[in-house]
Formats: structure tokens, sequence, C-alpha cells
């Protein structure tokens, strides 16, 4: 089947196999392999991208499926050699160990504070929820979020 | 201290992932690459009867069909610790198959294999395969499996015995002292089997150069040469120096990626076969099948005391699991790291451990995080906690009661346990002092009582443990069954500007080296950070290692990188004495430049490694160049120590478990960046948490593993957990250059007892003594209305 979408601003078209998961799609056609892939049961967020507008795990969607779609991956947060503020306050924080879950961590914060600018600890735990990471207990990665929010409402 | 030490300098290894631009093995592509799939058993005790391939082989896009009748890897893959039986006869020791050829030992054992064009198409060729299979019982329990009549794992070891063995003082001694002790406590239960879980599922590569004869093998691993060398030398039989081992960056390894595994060599093996590269990327159904597991004790514990709270004696029996075959270092993990801890921070003068290690239908166990020392710990933990309280005295204060005096290893000598080893240094009372000041432990009681009465029930739970790292000296843990050295190489060169390149045998996997090795590196060179790269994770590049488990990289790979730098700094002496005319003597070294003592007369580094490489003035005799590489081999090993402490609060109505405080107070030894310490303590104290509270691998009664995804087997997520309050206190280690002891199993090692002493404390007046791990609600409530 040909789909066409957007990725990171760039227009793609390709033809591909009904059955391909939007996640091998970015990963193998698309080469973009900063979207990780940790499970096979929609479990671990490690996958997650932003789908116009909205975060999404691309493990559970379809390649098919986001015909017609603007999809944002963690290779489109940063400005050339710039780090979005997400990705900076990651850095500061200490919010990543081995680096495998960060990306899908970026980009849940990112449609954390899309949807909440100001959270408390509690509802970033709350938002935090689908993504697993096994090396940082997490502490460090609420603390990025936080001190993100006040850099971007700066 | 130089300018770098102990400051949290944040990481450069950041910018990659956070882009992602991370270079795990999975985003490694090859022209001309296949794929494998594997063909795995239902069953975890089977007959195979047959096994029929040719539907396979004509499917869609497939290369290559194989079987173990095709005669890859015929020996199997080796075990690398030797533990004998009490009585002195030779552990016993499986072949440890590729492929599975006429017998199934645990769900997920692969019995053919398919290389195709694409992943997917792989796969659905491996549906075609068609196994015949006549389906035996099961035994998944350590303790069921030594039970006569017992299914039987190995048809030439009919006891299913792997070996067993015992430590400490006498038996007869240690029984003698329980009968004889004021209060005896005991406790029964099994420290559950874990799956590891690094979210990175493993993944090989294997790219055999039909021109060169010669591999490459990109892997997720933690000990790239430990791997080629297993591989080369009793796996494959090739010749070691023709196979590179690369592993740029693993995502996350908690022990399961140091073990080598049969996939590696079969894509190595199968890549020569069919002159392509050939990769294999575990999903997670088969990272729950095929990973090594950790942890599987079946635990019996007395502790006795006297009137006033003093151990008199500790015996545990333990039925510990190996798994169907024995994984790269299992036989050491319930033995020579697990016992030799079992004085944890107590004067305990008699104490004894007897250990039966049996195999069973499962997937192998292995080292993870801690290995051993949790399980230890844990133990010992519960006991104390219990003790005092059955004897009505605060947990705390047996503590310190029972606590080892300080000694600091220089002044004071080593403290020597009960179990063989000698401890480095260690001042106990500091740590819990610390944690029980933070948490607010004099008024917690009240707080507690106040709870209580308004239908609350809060528990407050304290640990205190202490751990072995950095396994050494390889004299000592050769006799003790290990079949490799366990030093490490670090090797300095430096560049003809100035610039230092630092290849070390350990390997980052999330712990930071590329950024910690370069403070002390630059520190100790009093040159500025940048002018220093760490490079790891490549045979072609560092020269050998060990790799990174056990907390060992900055203790044994750090203070082999000392070793070199001193070296570097000697023969630079040297070069500088020439230039600046003077005496070796008369010169000193800081800030990155050699001074004649009293003048300002001096040299800087950079031009010293100029001179080095472009030696037209230069000493007589004197080699040019400024490159060294150095062996360490520790003295001891090295024993950080802490307290954990944790506040629960417990739902009367659905036994739900809510941890509300973390506190800490580790002791690591000297610090190089606190940020990357504090970091290790969280996420390892959130794997122990995950023991206490929600994580097992179960299996049914054929030997399924029910709990083989993420659907079922439950790990810690942000919003079950609260921040983690770290603190430390610093007695150096003194037996190695930096001072350092190691954090990378600590925060894994005290906070499971602290969790559960908590929720013990929290319901001990409803009259629950324990409650096996995972405490979930149902346990929790359930032992509430008994
Ligand atoms: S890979 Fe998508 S949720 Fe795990
Ligand atoms: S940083 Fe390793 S899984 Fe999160």
């Amino acid at each position: 089947m040909r789909i066409s979408l957007t990725v990171n601003g760039k227009q793609y078209s390709h033809d591909v196999e009904p059955r391909l998961s939007l996640a091998h799609y970015l990963r193998e056609v698309l080469n973009l392999t900063g979207t990780h892939i940790g499970c096979d049961t929609s479990s671990c967020g490690a996958c997650t991208i932003t789908l116009n507008g909205d975060a999404v795990k691309s493990c559970t969607l379809l390649a098919v499926q986001a015909d017609g779609c603007e999809i944002v991956t963690i290779e489109g947060m940063a400005n050339g050699a710039e780090l979005h503020p997400i990705q900076e306050s990651f850095k500061e924080n200490h919010g990543l160990q081995c680096g495998f879950c960060t990306p899908g961590m970026v980009m849940t914060a990112s449609d954390i504070l899309k949807n909440n600018p100001n959270p408390t600890e509690e509802e970033i735990r709350h938002g935090l929820e689908g993504n697993f990471c096994r090396c940082t207990g997490y502490h460090n990665i609420v603390k990025s979020i936080q001190q993100a929010a006040e850099k971007i409402n700066q | 201290m130089g300018s770098y030490i102990g400051k949290s300098v944040k990481r450069r290894e950041d910018a990659r992932f956070l882009k992602g631009e991370g270079k795990y093995t999975d985003d490694i592509k090859l022209p001309n690459m296949t794929h494998m799939a594997f063909v795995r058993s239902p069953y975890a005790s089977a007959n195979v009867l047959s096994v029929d391939t040719s539907e396979a082989e004509k499917a869609e896009g497939v290369v290559a069909v194989f079987t173990a009748e095709d005669g890859c890897g015929q020996y199997g893959v080796p075990c690398g610790w030797q533990v004998n039986f009490k009585n002195g006869e030779t552990m016993r020791e499986p072949q440890h198959p590729l492929l599975a050829k006429d017998k199934i030992r645990h769900v997920g054992e692969p019995v053919a294999i398919v290389i195709a064009e694409t992943q997917a198409l792989a796969r659905d060729a491996a549906e075609l395969v068609a196994v015949e299979y006549e389906e035996l019982p099961a035994v998944t329990n350590p303790k069921e499996a030594m039970k006569d009549g017992a299914p039987k794992v190995h048809d030439q070891f009919p006891d299913n015995m792997a070996f067993d063995w015992c430590i400490g003082n006498d038996r007869a001694e240690v029984e003698a002292a329980l009968e004889k002790a004021h209060h005896v406590t005991e406790l029964e239960f099994i420290n559950q089997r874990l799956a590891p879980n690094a979210i990175e599922p493993r993944s090989y590569i294997a790219d055999y150069d039909v021109n060169g004869d010669k591999w490459t093998l990109y892997t997720s691993t933690q000990n790239p040469h430990l791997i080629r060398l297993l591989m080369c030398a009793f796996v494959l039989g090739i010749p070691e120096h023709k196979v590179r081992v690369v592993s740029y960056d693993v995502g996350g390894g908690f022990g399961s990626k140091i073990y080598h595994y049969t996939e590696e060599a079969l894509v190595t093996w199968v890549s020569r076969e069919i002159a392509r590269p050939v990769k294999w990327t575990a999903d997670r159904s088969e990272a729950f099948l095929m990973d090594a597991h950790g942890r599987d004790h079946v635990v019996k514990s007395k502790m006795g005391f006297d009137k006033e709270g003093h151990i008199v004696a500790h015996l545990t029996d333990e039925y510990c699991s190996m798994g169907a075959y024995l994984s790269t270092f299992a036989p050491a993990i319930p033995t020579y790291l697990h016992g030799t801890l079992f004085q944890g921070l107590y004067k305990t003068p008699l104490i004894h451990l007897n250990v039966v290690a049996p195999f069973t239908h499962t997937v192998p166990v292995d080292a993870y995080r801690g290995a051993g020392r949790p399980e230890a710990t844990y133990l010992i933990e519960r006991l104390v906690s219990k003790g005092a309280k059955e004897m009505g005295m605060d947990p705390a204060e047996i503590r310190f009661k029972n606590f080892i005096e300080p000694f600091d290893g220089v002044n004071q000598p080593g403290y020597q346990t009960q179990v063989a080893l000698q401890y480095d240094s260690g001042n106990y009372a500091p740590a819990l002092e610390k944690a029980l000041d933070a948490i607010g432990y004099k008024d917690f009681r009240k707080e507690q009582a106040e709870a209580r009465k308004n239908g609350k029930l809060l528990g407050l739970g304290i640990s205190t443990w202490i751990e072995g790292c950095g396994i050494a000296p390889s004299a000592v843990v050769g006799a003790l069954g290990a079949r490799a050295g366990l030093y490490e190489v670090g090797h300095v060169r430096v560049q003809p500007t100035g610039k230092v390149s630092v290849y070390t045998g350990t390997h980052s996997h999330g712990q930071g080296h590329e950024t910690a090795f370069a403070q002390f590196v630059a520190d100790r060179l009093g040159i500025p950070m940048d002018d220093v790269e760490i490079i790891h994770g490549d045979t072609e590049q560092v020269a050998f290692g060990m790799g990174t488990y056990g907390s060992r990289s900055l203790s044994v790979g750090g203070s082999a990188i000392v070793k070199s730098i001193e070296k570097v700094l000697e023969k630079g002496a040297k070069i500088a004495a020439h230039k600046l005319e003077a005496s070796v003597e008369d010169l000193e070294y800081a800030g990155g430049k050699w001074t004649v003592k009293g003048t300002d007369k001096s040299i800087s580094f950079g031009d010293v490694s100029l001179t080095a490489y472009v030696p037209h003035d230069y000493p007589q005799g004197l080699e040019p160049g400024l490159d060294f590489s150095s062996f360490y081999d520790p003295a001891n090993f090295t024993f950080p120590f802490g307290a954990h402490l944790a506040i629960v609060e417990v739902d009367q109505d659905t036994g739900k478990v809510d941890l509300k405080r973390f506190v800490t107070c580790d002791d690591v030894g000297n610090i190089i960046n606190p940020m990357i310490v504090d970091g290790q303590i969280h996420g390892g104290v959130v794997q122990g948490i995950g023991q206490a509270l929600l994580e097992e691998v179960v299996f049914d009664e054929s030997g399924q593993m029910i709990t083989g995804s993420y659907m079922d087997y439950a790990m810690p997520r942000a919003d079950d957990l609260p921040m983690i309050e770290t603190h430390n206190t610093v007695t150096p280690c003194p037996h190695n250059p930096l001072g350092v002891k190691g954090a990378g199993e600590a925060g894994a090692i005290g906070s499971t007892p602290a969790v559960v002493n908590a929720v013990v404390d929290a319901l001990w007046h409803l009259g629950v003594r324990d409650i096996q791990m995972p405490l979930t609600p149902q346990r929790v409530w359930k032992a509430m209305q008994q």
C-alpha cells in the first residue's frame, strides 16, 4: 500500500506492507533509529512519538494508519545542535542513563507539558505511567520534566 | 583534589542519546544483511521426536534453515565458574547446546533457526518448521527438584543436583549455639525469581568477511572481550584474533548482558555458512524466555540472640536454582557472591550457610543486579528486624549494638569475617545515624501510633547492607573456582599534541564512564576534561578487558588507568628533566606542567608530549612515544555499605502498599561524580523495590512461564514511587588508588528488605510476622486477615 506522511517536517511517500508497524517503518524504512522498540505488548513506551501533536506508541500503529499524518520523532526535537528545553533538562538533571527509554521519555514529556504546562510531581508521574525506565528509578526523569516546565514557561 | 573529581559534571554521552543518535546494535544495518528467527519449544520438558524444515526452506525470502544436525557449536556454551561439591567431587556440568537436539529442558529452548531476507519473512518461515514433541513432566522449584522421583532435567544426573556447598563455621557448633540462645528467630521464604528486563532487548549482528576469513560481531554485551574469548575458544573453535567484537551503546544490562548466550554464537556461525551478515534482535517475549534470570532461592533461616540482643549464631539452608544449564557465572552467585556476605555488618560469631544447587526445567539463573548479595542482605536484615521486634527491642538499637567497630584498613586492620573474606574498611553506625536523622526516626513512632488511632497503617523499615565489589584478586577468585582472572586493563595513549585517549576494558551501558573516567584522568594529568576521551566496547581498539559487572568499573578499571597515568608521568618527567636541564628529583608535577621546585622554570604536558613524538632534543636511550597500558589486579574486594529506610502505608481494605518515603545513606568510598552515583542509587533502589512489591517470574505446573510479558510481569512505574532521598558518608577504600568502592548494585541490595520490614512493621500489631515477596495487595490483605 502507498502511504504519504510528514516526519519531522519532511514529506515521505512509500509502498509498505500492510502489516508493517509504524515503529518499524520509522526505523527500517526511514532509518530514524531514535525510536526504540522495547516490548511487544505496547507496555514500555520506548517507541513513543507524536502523531498530529499527540504522543502515541508507534509500535501499536501500522504504518498505513499514519497515512496523511504529521509525525515528530526524537530526531525532530533538537534544532540542529541546539537541544530542545526538555532534552536540555534531561541532560542537566541526569534524567537518562543507558538512554534506551530516553527518546520515548522525551516525547512523552513533550505531551505532558503540552497538555499541562505546570504539572505537579504527581501529574508528571501519572503522565509517565506508560513508559518504563529500568535505569533511573524515574527520580531524575521527574526532576527533568519539572525543570523543563520552568524553562518552557519562562 | 583536582578540579573535576567530586563534581557533578554533566554527562558527555547524553547528547547522542537525547537526540536519538545513540548506536545500539539493532540500529546497525549492514549491506546484504539477513535476519535470523528461532523455532522455540513451547514445552519446558520434552523429547524432540522430529524436526521437518522442508516447508520453511521453500518459503519466500528464506536463505537457509539450520537444526542441531547441522553441527553448529558442538561443544555448547561453557560455564565460567566451577564450584565443587562439599565432598570435593567436581560440579556437574551438562552440555548447553546452541540448538536442542533430542531433549528440551526449558520453555523457549531453540530447535531450529531460519535465516531470511527480512525479519518478518524469517519469522513467517519459522512458523512453517514442523516439530514433533513428546511432552514430559517438568520441575521448576529448586526444592521440589531435589525430592525423590522429581522429573529429571539431565538423565545423566538423576538427582538433579549441580553441586552442594557450605561456608562458615562448623554446623554442629552453630546449631549448639542456637540451642543455647536466649531467643531464636526463624524465617522460611522464597527469594523469588526475577527477570532482569533491561529495556533494550539483546541484539546481535555477525558479519563474516570471506576474503579476510574474519568476523565482526556487534553485540549488546557488558563485556566484549569475554564474549570473544568464550565464543572463539570454547564454542566455535575459531581463532580469537579473527573476531572483532563491538558493543557500542548498550541499553542497560543489570547482569543479564554479561553472559555468553547461544544466539551470539549462532549468528557468528551462520554468517560464515551463508557468507552474509546475520542479525537477530530479541523481542520482549524472547527476552523473558531466554535472558538469564536472577534470585530463585528457597530459604530456611535461624538467627539466635542473647538477652541483650547480641546475635550469637546464624544458620541458613537454601535451595538455589541453576535453571536447566549452567550460565556463565551461575555457580558463583549463590555461593561465593552470597555466602561470603553472611557476616553483614554485624559481629555475629558463628555462621553457617548450606546451599544445594539443583537443575530445574527453567531458563538459567545467573547474576542480576547485586547477584547473591541482595539475597544475603534480605535474609539477614529480615532476621535482625524480626528478632528485634520479637524481643521487644528497637530495630535500630539492635543494629547499633551488633555493628562491627569502625576500622579504616590502614591504622586498623581489615575485618576478618567468619565467611572467608576480609572487609577493607568500614564505619557503619554513622551511615545508619544519618539515615535515621533524615527520616525523623525519633518522631516516627509517635506518628505511627497517632495514625493507627485514625485507622491508618503506617510502618517504617530499616535495612543496613554491605556488599563485596570488584571481586579480586585473580589468584583468590581462581582458588574459589573462577575460570578467568578478574583484573582490568587500562591503556593511556597520549597523542603528540597532548590530547589523551584512554582505552578501558570495562564497559558502560548507562554508568557514564565516558564522563566519570575523563574526570579523574583530567585531574590526575592536570589537563582540561575536553582533552581526554574514553574509549570502550571494541576489541579492536581496546587491548583486553573483563567488562563491567559487580560494581567493578571504577575500582578495578579506574585503577588500571591510574597505573598507566603514573607510567606516563614517570616517563614524562624524564623528558621534562632533559628539556629543563634539571634532575627528575628536582621536578614537581601539578596543573599540567613540570616545574623545577622553587623556580618558575616549567614545561607543559603538551610540550612534553610533542617532544616524546618528535624526539630531536631528547634524553639518550629513552624510547620515543608516550603510550602505556597496564593490567591492574586488585589486592582485595571493596566493601561499600549503607543504610536504607522505608516508610509505607498499607491500605486497610485492599492491602495495597503505598511507599511514602525512601531514604538512603550509602558509603561507596570516594565519589568522582555525585550526580552519577545518586543516579545509580536511585535506579538500584527502585529495582529492589520492584522485587519487594511487584516482580516475580511464575511458572505453572507444566513449566510454562505465565509471566512472560509486560502485561503479566509487573515492574515499577513512575507512579508507584516517591522521590528517593539519598545521603552518603565517605569511608575510602584503603587498597586502590582512587579510594573508591562501587555503587552500581548498592541500591538493589539495601532496598528490598527495608520495604518488607516496613510493611511487616505496619502490620505487626495485627500478628503479621512475614509476608512472601512480592507484597502484592492480595498477599498483604490475606496476611492481615489471618
Ligand atoms: S515498543 Fe512500543 S510500547 Fe514497547
Ligand atoms: S535510561 Fe536506561 S531504561 Fe531509562
